[in-house]
C-alpha cells in the first residue's frame, strides 16, 4: 500500500454545475453513524454467537465471547463498507481492534484486582487479621483467630532495611550517570538497564550462595533485605536517572554560567529540579520489592510467628505468606493467602497513587509552601540589593547639595520580586 | 558535561610570548577544585559499588556452580532429568520448559501491547490518555504472586476448555497435541489440560503486556510530527499515517520491547511454582499438564538439596543468569539505537 494509493482512491468532486451548498464535514469526536454501525455489529455479533452456541457446543464463557468477538469485527466491517470506501473500511476495522486489546488488557487487570480484593475480603474485614500471627492458628481455625500480622511486620523491616541500602547509593550512582556523558558511564547505564530486568530469584539465589552458604549467615529478614536491595537497585537507578535526564539543560547552562562547579550545580540547581521524579523513583521502587516473593522465598526462611529482629531468626513477608499460605490447599488458608495478597495489593496501590500524584508535577514544580518560600527569598534579596544600593547612593551623594533627596531610600516594596 | 562547564578551578594559562604577533592558542586547563574531586569521587564510587555488586552475582554463581559443573560437564545441556544425587542432571528439559513459558507469553503479549500502546498514542482522546498510560504502570506494579493466585483459582479453570478446544482441532499440530487426549469422551476430567505451560504462559503475559508496552509507546510517540501531518496531507486515514509512518519509526522499539519482555518473561517464578507441575524432561505439549522453568526448580528444590544438588542448582541459576543478560543485552542495544537521535539533551 501506498500513500498515492490512498490520495488517488479519494472520492471525486463533481465536476460539473453550480457548487452545491458545502455542509462541513465532521471530521473528529464521535459520528451518529459510528456508534450506530458499532452497536449493531456488536449485537450482530452477540446474537450470532448465542446462535452457534445452540447449534454447536463452544468450549464455555470464554469460547462464546470468542466467536462474539470474531462476529462482531466482520459484521463491523459490512457495516462500515455500506457507506465508506476500502482505506476507511481498513481504518475502522483497525482502530477497533487497537481499542479492543486496550480494553482486554484493562479488563484482565481489573478482574486481577476485582478478584483478588473480592477473595481477600473475608479475611481482611477482621481486625485480628492484622494484629495475631499464625502461630497457635490451625488449618480449620475460623477468619477471627489469627492473622497475617507476623507478614506485615515482617515486610515492613525487608522493605526498610532494603530502603536504607538502597536509596543512598542508587540515587548517587544516577547522579553520576548524570553528570558524566563519558564512555564507562554509557557503559555503566547499559549494564543497570540489562540488570534491571535480571530475574528476581536470582538475587535471592546469590544472597542464599553469599550470604548464608559462603558466610555462612542464617536465614533472616536481613538476609530476605539484601536480596532485595540486589534486586531494587539497578530498577532504582533507572528511573532516577530518567528523572535526572528530564531536568532542562538551560538549568545546568545557567547555574555553570553563574560560575557554579558542576558539582554545585548538581546539587542546589538539578537534584532540587528533579525531587519529584526523584521521588517517584523511589516510591515506585518501593512498590516494585514490595511485591516480591521469590528472592525473600530463599533467603527468609519462614515462619508463622511473630519475629521482630531481623538479624536473627527466620521472617515471613506479606507475598511470602501468600504464596506458603495458598500452597497448603486448605480453604481457611487460602482466605488468608488472599487477604495477605489483597492487603499488599492495596499498598502496592497507594504507593502508586501516592507516585502517580507526586510524578505528575513536572520537574521543577513547586508546593503552596515551596512557592511562598521561594517568594519570601526573593523579597529578602531585594530588600538587600536595596539597602546595598542606598548605602552605595549614600557615599556616593553624601557631598552633594540637598537638591536631590538621597537620605529616603528607594521603596523595597516597589522592587519586590513577585515572581 | 565537565569539559564544557567552566567551573571555578579552571584556569587559563597565558603563554604568548611578549612581543610576538603570532599569539599561540590558549590553553584551557582543567584543575578540579578538591570539592569537585571529592564529589566526582563518590559519584564514581557508588557507580563502582553497584558495578560490583552485580559482578558479585555473576561470581559468586559461578563458585557455586563448579563443583556440579565439573562432575557433569557438557552432559548438563543435553540431559533431560534432575536427579543430581546420583550424577544425572541437565538443563535440557528445564531449559526447554523456560523458554516455552516465555515463548508462549510473548506470543499472546506481543499483539496485545502493540494494539494497547497504538491504542493509547495514536487513537485515545486526549483526556483519558494519562489514566490509560497510569493503568498500563499499575498493571507493571501488581505483584507476581496476585497473578499467580489469580491465575492459579480463576484463569485455571476458565482456560481448561479453551485448551481442550485447540487440543480437539489442532491436535495434529504436535506443539498442541495431548497425549491420552480423547475428544469422543465429552466426560473426560480436564486434570489433563491444566497445570500446564500454555496456562502459565497466559498469566506472564499479562506481566510483560505492561514491559512490552512501555517501550513500544515511548517510541511510537517519537515519531516525527512532520511524517505524520505529511501523511495525513496526502490523504492517508490513521490506519495508513499509522502503518506507513508510525510503525516504521516504532520498529526497533517493538523488537527492542519484545526482547525485553522476553527476558522477564524467562525469569518468572511465582506462577510457575503455583500452578505448574514439575516435570524434568523436555515437555513439548503446551496444553498437556506439566512443565518446568529453571526459576521454578530453583524455589521448589532448594530447600531439600544436599550441598551438591544445591551446586547443580546454582549452575542452572547460572544458565539461566547467562541468558537473560544476553537477551537484555541485545534488547537495550536493539532499543537504544532505534532511539538515538530522537531526543537531544540540552
Amino acid at each position: 500500500m501506498s500513500l498515492l494509493d490512498q490520495a488517488i482512491t479519494a472520492p471525486d468532486e463533481p465536476v460539473s454545475g453550480a457548487p452545491a451548498p458545502q455542509v462541513r464535514r465532521k471530521v473528529r469526536g464521535v459520528r451518529r453513524d459510528m456508534v450506530l454501525n458499532l452497536a449493531g455489529a456488536a449485537l450482530a455479533g452477540l446474537s450470532g454467537s448465542w446462535l452457534l452456541g445452540l447449534v454447536a457446543g463452544l468450549a464455555g464463557i470464554v469460547g462464546f465471547l470468542v466467536v462474539a468477538y470474531l462476529l462482531f469485527v466482520v459484521a463491523y466491517a459490512v457495516l462500515v463498507s455500506l457507506t465508506e470506501d476500502r482505506p476507511a473500511v481498513k481504518d475502522a476495522v483497525m482502530t477497533v481492534l487497537m481499542a479492543s486489546m486496550a480494553v482486554l488488557a484493562f479488563t484482565a487487570l481489573g478482574l486481577v484486582i476485582f478478584f483478588t480484593l473480592a477473595k481477600g475480603w473475608h479475611a481482611l474485614i477482621h481486625l485480628n487479621n492484622y494484629t495475631q500471627d499464625l502461630s497457635s492458628t490451625g488449618e480449620l481455625a475460623p477468619l477471627t483467630q489469627g492473622g497475617i500480622g507476623h507478614a506485615i511486620v515482617g515486610t515492613l523491616w525487608m522493605i526498610g532495611i532494603a530502603v536504607v541500602f538502597t536509596v543512598p547509593v542508587g540515587l548517587v550512582a544516577a547522579v553520576y550517570l548524570d553528570m558524566t556523558r563519558s564512555r564507562p558511564a554509557t557503559t555503566f547505564r547499559t549494564i543497570v538497564e540489562a540488570m534491571s530486568a535480571l530475574p528476581s530469584i536470582l538475587a535471592g539465589l546469590f544472597v542464599y550462595a553469599a550470604w548464608i552458604l559462603t558466610l555462612g549467615f542464617e536465614h533472616s529478614g536481613l538476609a530476605a533485605a539484601l536480596a532485595l536491595s540486589v534486586m531494587m537497585l539497578p530498577y532504582m537507578i533507572r528511573a532516577s536517572d530518567l528523572a535526572l535526564r528530564l531536568v532542562p539543560g538551560s538549568l545546568r547552562e545557567a547555574s555553570a554560567a553563574l560560575g557554579a562547579p558542576s558539582w554545585r550545580g548538581e546539587v542546589q540547581v538539578v537534584i532540587p529540579t528533579a525531587r519529584s521524579g526523584l521521588a517517584t523513583a523511589v516510591i515506585l521502587g518501593i512498590a516494585r520489592g514490595i511485591g516480591e516473593a521469590s528472592p525473600v522465598l530463599l533467603t527468609a526462611g519462614y515462619t508463622k510467628t511473630i519475629n521482630a529482629d531481623p538479624l536473627h531468626g527466620p521472617m515471613a513477608s506479606l507475598p511470602l505468606i501468600a504464596l506458603k499460605l495458598v500452597q497448603s490447599g486448605n480453604a481457611n488458608y487460602t482466605a488468608r493467602a488472599f487477604a495477605a495478597a489483597s492487603f499488599l495489593l492495596l499498598l502496592v496501590i497507594v504507593l502508586f497513587v501516592i507516585a502517580r500524584k507526586i510524578g505528575g508535577w513536572g520537574p521543577g514544580h513547586l508546593s503552596e509552601r515551596g512557592l511562598r518560600r521561594v517568594r519570601e527569598a526573593s523579597a529578602r534579596d531585594a530588600e538587600r540589593f536595596a539597602r546595598s544600593q542606598a548605602a552605595r547612593d549614600v557615599a556616593a551623594f553624601a557631598p552633594a547639595p540637598s537638591g536631590w533627596d538621597a537620605t529616603s531610600p528607594p521603596d523595597p516594596s516597589s522592587t519586590k520580586d513577585t515572581r | 558535561m565537565t569539559t564544557v562547564t567552566p567551573g571555578f578551578g579552571r584556569t587559563v594559562a597565558h603563554t604568548a610570548p611578549q612581543g610576538s604577533d603570532q599569539r599561540p592558542r590558549r590553553q584551557l586547563v582543567d584543575t578540579k577544585a578538591p570539592a569537585e574531586k571529592a564529589f566526582l569521587g563518590l559519584t564514581r564510587g557508588s557507580a563502582l559499588v553497584v558495578l560490583a555488586v552485580i559482578a558479585l552475582v555473576g561470581i559468586f554463581l559461578t563458585i557455586k556452580a563448579v563443583p556440579a559443573l565439573k562432575v557433569a560437564k557438557f552432559s548438563f545441556l543435553t540431559t533431560q532429568a534432575w536427579q543430581p544425587d546420583i550424577h544425572r542432571f541437565g538443563i535440557a528439559g528445564i531449559m526447554t520448559g523456560t523458554i516455552l513459558i516465555a515463548l508462549v507469553a510473548v506470543v499472546i503479549a506481543v499483539p496485545v501491547a502493540l494494539g494497547l500502546a497504538l491504542y493509547i498514542t495514536e487513537v485515545a482522546p486526549a483526556r483519558i490518555k494519562r489514566t490509560l498510560v497510569s493503568l498500563v504502570d499499575l498493571m507493571a506494579a501488581v505483584p507476581s504472586v496476585v497473578y499467580g493466585l489469580w491465575a492459579l483459582l480463576f484463569l485455571q479453570g476458565r482456560v481448561v476448555g479453551v485448551s481442550r478446544w485447540i487440543a480437539t482441532w489442532f491436535g495434529w499440530i504436535p506443539l498442541f497435541h495431548v497425549n491420552g487426549a480423547d475428544p469422543s469422551n465429552p466426560v473426560q476430567s480436564g486434570t489433563l489440560y491444566s497445570a500446564s505451560t500454555f496456562i502459565v504462559g497466559i498469566a506472564v503475559s499479562l506481566m510483560v503486556i505492561p514491559i512490552l508496552c512501555s517501550v513500544m509507546r515511548e517510541t511510537f510517540s517519537q515519531a516525527p510530527l512532520g511524517e505524520r501531518e505529511g501523511a495525513y496531507a496526502l490523504g492517508a486515514t490513521r490506519w495508513g499515517m499509522i502503518r506507513s509512518v508510525v510503525l516504521p519509526f516504532g520498529k526497533g522499539g517493538i523488537i527492542g520491547g519484545t526482547m525485553l519482555g522476553l527476558g522477564r518473561a524467562l525469569g518468572e517464578t511465582i506462577v510457575v511454582i503455583l500452578i505448574i507441575s514439575p516435570v524434568y524432561n523436555a515437555n513439548l505439549h503446551i496444553l498437556q499438564s506439566g512443565g518446568n522453568s529453571v526459576s521454578g526448580l530453583i524455589a521448589n528444590l532448594y530447600s531439600e538439596s544436599s550441598a551438591f544438588g544445591t551446586s547443580a542448582l546454582m549452575a542452572a541459576g547460572l544458565a539461566l543468569f547467562a541468558l537473560t543478560l544476553t537477551i537484555n543485552f541485545a534488547a537495550s542495544a536493539v532499543v537504544a539505537r532505534s532511539r538515538s537521535g530522537a531526543e537531544s539533551d540540552a
